[in-house]
């Protein structure tokens, strides 16, 4: 015990001196700017490690559900873009939004009315054809609507909603879209929602891309508001600092909070369920249920945690998305890190995003060098260089997945183990 | 009958040619599945592995091109599916191994396979740039016109990889299909995959059935990438594109069950093919016939192409909720 102690605080230590010379080596506005990021990704990170290391669920496509959050977060804090709604655009979306109600409330009665005695011959093809319908109608109702309101408006703009609001709204809807993917897939095996975790993070970006009118697709929103004063009134340290006490505020909040869940009954039943489903099923706990609850919960915290990079980037750009980036990255900080305990967690997050930063200019810098000499010695003409460079990150953080699993699976800060007397 | 011409070839053959390239892929998905237990994410990337096995020996024996007049990546293609088997054992070895003999749960094998995957993709990226590149290296691509008797007509176009692809496929299951039913390792597979501990308690050596499995899968991936490369380019990130399809084809057809992963590699190659169809060309010699109060759209697609990841997926979905063992009954996971 008094050991674990000594070994987090040498960690942390350890930590804070290579920040500090991160920030003599590249400046005090940078390096709070890196600091803030890190912190963002610990509440990404924070909310992984309750459904890896809590439930032992495999969600490989955060990805999608920070990208959601950001949508959200973006349409809500955006300034309101006046033109559109002045234009024909809001009749032409109420109407297909009135079709998709209509529609969605036609196929469930009629996907359910074998309660009523519609026998289930007539009424599966039935909300087959009510949901083609529906699909026809709603995607021959926006598509004009699409096309008016890029034309006369550019694409639906914000609500001008405050920012906190739009981070709690960004949290909601991540959670209710991991609740859809896990009603679907938490009864199955857990690859199963691997797979599908990752095809919803393509179409969440395929949709973000795609649908200018929505989102502007590859054109960009920007610059999103920031929930504290921004640089050009309290300058770049002060108001990059004032980010950051927000964020470690957030992270302080989900931490005790989680911690004294951990230590309730019901982190006590999440960790049996995790290590034997068969036994907590037995013990009369729904463990469908259960792993469902912490999968939206840990989603809405990703969500969270994505809305908090998207608006401190201040830039909505839906191609920035990277499964790199934004699902294995995050994957590297919890195993790293320790999984199911969320101390590691937030370590892992600061010290492999501060690695992370600092690779780019280190790959970029190898290149150069190797380049170079191969130019000399072998007369190699090296194409392409920069992109490959950071290829050479792809194959660290592969390579960093496989060696943590098997050399370290417990982590940098292990997961305490629980003994009750 | 310049539509119907037109159907052909970009529904039925290019239905086809998708469709074999998702077979062989879930074909080695499934049967890593059935032995080993675990989705195993890194096989798009065998794929990818293969063609570039494949462009490094066609860049290394140009001369085959004019000797045999066939592209110098198809005739050393078993070459290439040899390389990439080896590759896969040899990648079990080193990751999936350790782990398997730990005794770790199935999602730590996913996420070390995850791992994989990002450390072939950097890798192949970090040697061969990022660019597309054609693997007919020192010959061209044969493309065959077949005539369609009507006025007017176009022709059914039909290139040389295609032929080569469809060949393939067919020698691969029928071996696959003999290997299974008629050698003793073969056999030894289909016992480990229905009951591991029987097939253990009987003296079957699981190394060797795990070794086998690797070797299927790995050559199969290999021919799939290098003949796909061969049709339209090498990309280094064709294993993108593919991971979705393959996993839902392995599951539509039910996971452990090669023919049933043959069955749903078709059926999501096709319906893939036929949801981005647009549909408004099939239907244009009847427009005269239509009343006027009826217009056609010019775009007529279930779903535009950019969409085209929905399709395997809402097709995964649905199975997964209405019939989670698949068409052909697989085990439930």
């Amino acid at each position: 015990m008094q050991s674990g102690v000594w070994r987090n605080v040498f960690l942390f230590v350890c930590l804070a001196a290579f920040v500090l010379i991160i920030f003599r080596l590249l400046g005090t506005a940078y390096g709070v700017r890196m600091l803030v990021e890190a912190s963002c990704y610990a509440i990404l990170a924070l909310g992984l490690t309750i459904q890896w290391g809590y439930a032992g669920l495999f969600n490989a496509g955060v990805m999608g559900f920070i990208a959601a959050a950001a949508f959200v977060t973006m349409f809500l804090t955006f300034p309101v873009n006046v033109a559109f709604w002045h234009s024909d655009g809001p009749a032409l979306l109420a109407r297909a939004l009135g079709y998709l109600l209509v529609g969605a409330a036609a196929t469930v009665l009629l996907a359910r009315s074998r309660r009523w005695g519609v026998p289930g011959l007539l009424a599966t093809p039935a909300a087959v054809v009510a949901a083609i319908i529906t699909y026809i109608a709603v995607t021959n109702a926006v598509e004009p609507a699409a096309a008016h309101i890029v034309a006369a408006s550019g694409f639906v703009g914000g609500l001008g909603l405050p920012v906190v609001l739009g981070w709690l709204a960004g949290a909601f809807v991540a959670g209710c879209l991991a609740w859809v993917i896990g009603r679907i897939c938490l009864g199955l095996q857990s690859d199963y929602l691997a797979i599908a975790t990752l095809g919803i993070a393509e179409i969440v970006k395929a949709v973000l891309k795609n649908e200018e009118w929505l989102t502007r697709g590859v054109l960009t929103v920007s610059p999103l508001p920031w929930p504290v004063p921004g640089p050009h009134e309290l300058g770049f340290v002060l108001s990059r600092a004032a980010y950051l006490s927000l964020t470690a505020i957030i992270i302080v909040l989900i931490y005790v909070l989680l911690e004294r869940a951990w230590h309730a009954p019901w982190g006590r039943m999440m960790r049996a369920i995790r290590d034997n489903a068969t036994a907590a099923e037995a013990m009369g706990k729904d463990v469908n249920a259960r792993r469902l609850e912490i999968f939206v919960l840990g989603n809405a915290i990703i969500g969270l945690g994505g809305a908090a990079l998207v608006s401190f980037a201040g830039i909505f750009d839906p191609q920035s998305f990277t499964p790199l980036n934004h699902t294995f990255l995050i994957w590297v900080m919890v195993i790293l890190g320790g999984a199911g305990n969320n101390l590691g967690a937030i370590f892992g997050a600061l010290f492999v995003y501060c690695i992370w930063v600092m690779s780019e200019p280190a790959a970029l810098f190898l290149f150069d060098a190797a380049g170079n000499w191969g130019q000399e010695v072998f007369g190699w003409e090296p194409s392409d260089l920069q992109s490959r460079a950071l290829q050479m990150r792809v194959f660290v953080i592969g390579l960093t997945i496989s060696l943590v699993l098997r050399f370290a699976p417990r982590g940098l800060i292990p997961e305490k183990v629980v003994r009750d007397e | 009958m310049s539509e119907l011409v037109f159907f052909i070839n970009y529904v039925v053959i290019g239905g086809v040619v998708i469709s074999s390239v998702y077979a062989m892929g879930a074909i080695g998905v499934t049967l890593v599945f059935a032995i080993l237990r675990f989705a195993h994410f890194a096989h798009a990337d065998l794929m990818t592995a293969g063609a570039m096995f494949s462009l490094v020996l066609a860049v290394t024996f140009p001369g085959i091109d004019a000797a045999t007049g066939l592209p110098a990546a198809f005739v050393l293609l078993p070459v290439a599916m040899a390389l990439t088997a080896v590759l896969a054992i040899g990648l079990d070895r080193a990751f999936y191994r350790p782990l398997r003999l730990a005794g770790v749960r199935s999602v730590v094998l996913v996420m070390a396979s995850i791992g994989v995957t990002l450390m072939l993709q950097g890798a192949i990226r970090l040697f061969a740039g990022i660019h597309a590149r054609p693997l007919y290296v020192a010959s061209r691509k044969d493309v065959y016109r077949i005539p369609v008797p009507f006025e007017g007509a176009r022709d059914i176009v039909i290139t040389e990889p295609q032929i080569m692809l469809v060949a393939t496929i067919t020698v691969a299951v029928i071996a696959l299909h003999l290997f299974l039913t008629r050698t003793r390792i073969g056999k030894a597979m289909r016992a480990m995959s229905d009951n591991p501990d029987l097939a253990r308690i009987s003296g079957i050596n699981s190394e060797h059935v795990v070794w086998a499995t690797w070797i299927i899968g790995g050559a199969l991936a290999a021919a799939a990438g290098t003949l796909l490369s061969l049709d339209v380019a090498l990309k280094p990130d064709l294993s993108f594109n593919l991971l979705l399809p393959i996993f839902a084809a392995a599951i539509v057809g039910g996971v452990g069950k090669p023919y049933g992963a043959l069955v749903g590699g078709f059926l999501v190659g096709f319906a893939e093919s036929l949801a981005v169809f647009n549909w408004s060309i099939l239907l244009r010699p009847i427009t005269p016939l239509l009343p006027e109060w009826i217009e056609i759209p010019r775009q007529l697609a279930v779903v535009s192409t950019e969409y085209k990841i929905v399709v395997p997926f809402f097709i995964l979905v649905a199975v997964l909720v209405w019939r989670p063992t698949g068409v052909f009954r697989g085990r439930i996971l």
